[in-house]
């Protein structure tokens, strides 16, 4: 016998799904503006092994020559960006959503700490002389914008791993993030 | 359980569609100087805040000589070939009450001298350590135009123009400069005079000033008509 249980709270829900379309925005106009300046790349001197980014990602993406267009659309998310990343935060954190097992808390404690370093180093980046004192804290400006591209980096490596395991966890889970309840054993539902 | 899931995944089905449509309409609203409007309101209340926040007394770091390396060039709008450098003189305009001054090289050289190693920030994401030296553009103000609201600089052939607050135009570190790394400049980095200030991206940092006008209205700026923020402020 099985029975309905409820999973994650429909702020979650919303915090959680907002935050995957806001951040996908994010990454678009952040990929419009580092294609001005496309410095990094994973090599030793003069080897280089893969270079941010290939000339056919740019233009399988469309993503060259659109500098001022993704200023406006990073400038103008950044602040769902932030509202709704800092409710996901706090509602997580002062609901009994927290509950998950020890390397799950781990990864999100993570993820949460690499939003907060999106957050300052984008700000240092953004305002290098009035928030001199946060840039310099980062390293100085090009360190901080180092720091911004590979936070990002990690977000797509994260995303990777997030879908394995959603996948590896079943459609019971995934549904659960988009009703709210998941169908567990009868047993095991009255024991919670 | 299936009543639920279906009731639920028509309400995903309608927050996605409800998400791409949003996206679509602020892609596509009218374009208000190379950007959707919508984005553009976004970019002058970034302004609004940024301006708020501004202090004269937030000063760009400053670094030793030895971080200095050799000038990039970069942008030649306004710089036309046919320029005479001998016959150079800066003309200064005040629309708020229709005052003009011209004044020579040696006028702005013989203001107080300021030599400042400042980063120069690219919109583009690259910036370079540079040695600036020449008078602070306050100075200039309070001769001609301490009651404007806004300054805009132009090139002699009025190919490249930019506009300041008020503000950033009297901050510390903005400069009339007319050295560069210990030498002139020479005339792909803006001789005989160009601005240097570290509160905005290189973008507003005008090579070869020909106008300088005091005005209380907001002076139009060269890659803020092609989709950058007017404010440029960093």
């Amino acid at each position: 016998m099985k029975k309905l249980q409820s999973r994650h709270a429909l702020a979650i829900r919303c915090f959680h799904w907002i935050n995957f379309a806001v951040l996908a925005v994010m990454i678009w106009s952040g990929l419009l503006i580092y294609w001005a300046n496309d410095v990094y790349r994973i090599g030793i001197g003069p080897f280089t092994l893969f270079k941010f980014f290939p000339e056919s990602f740019y233009s399988t993406f469309n993503i060259g020559f659109r500098l001022a267009e993704g200023m406006s659309w990073h400038f103008t998310f950044m602040w769902l960006f932030a509202i709704n990343g800092f409710l996901y935060i706090s509602y997580t954190v002062f609901s009994r959503d927290w509950r998950y097992g020890g390397i799950q808390q781990f990864a999100y404690l993570t993820i949460i700490f690499m939003g907060a370093g999106s957050l300052f180093t984008g700000l240092a980046v953004y305002k290098p002389t009035q928030l001199a004192w946060l840039t310099s804290l980062l390293g100085g400006y090009q360190f901080a914008r180092f720091e911004h591209f590979w936070l990002t980096v990690g977000y797509a490596l994260f995303f990777c791993v997030h879908i394995v395991q959603v996948t590896r966890a079943g459609w019971n889970n995934f549904r659960s993030m988009i009703t709210g309840y998941e169908l567990v054993e009868a047993e095991k539902a009255s024991g919670d | 359980m299936r009543i639920r899931s279906r009731r639920s995944f028509l309400k995903a089905g309608a927050a996605v569609l409800g998400g791409v449509g949003s996206f679509h309409w602020l892609r596509t609203r009218r374009h208000d100087d190379g950007v959707p409007w919508p984005l553009r309101r976004v970019l002058e209340t970034n302004e609004q805040l940024a301006r708020d926040y501004f202090s004269a007394s937030h000063l760009a770091p400053t670094f030793p000589e030895s971080m200095v390396s050799l000038a990039r060039e970069n942008g030649g709008e306004g710089l036309s070939r046919d320029f005479d450098i001998r016959s150079w003189t800066l003309k200064v305009v005040s629309s708020v009450h229709s005052r003009r001054l011209e004044m020579t090289l040696d006028d702005i050289k013989r203001l107080p001298r300021v030599e400042m190693v400042t980063e120069l920030h690219c919109i583009e994401g690259w910036s370079q350590v540079v040695h600036w030296t020449g008078a602070r553009l306050s100075n200039l103000v309070a001769e001609a135009g301490s009651d404007a609201r806004y300054v805009g600089m132009e090139t002699p052939d009025g190919g490249y123009y930019v506009g300041l607050d008020m503000a950033s135009a009297v901050h510390p570190q903005t400069l009339l400069c007319y050295e560069m790394n210990g030498r002139e400049l020479t005339p792909e980095h803006g001789a005989p005079l160009r601005l240097a200030t570290p509160v905005k991206y290189g973008i507003k940092n005008i090579k070869r000033i020909g106008t300088v006008l005091f005005t209380n209205t907001r002076p139009p700026d060269f890659w803020a008509e092609r989709g950058y923020d007017w404010y440029a402020g960093l």
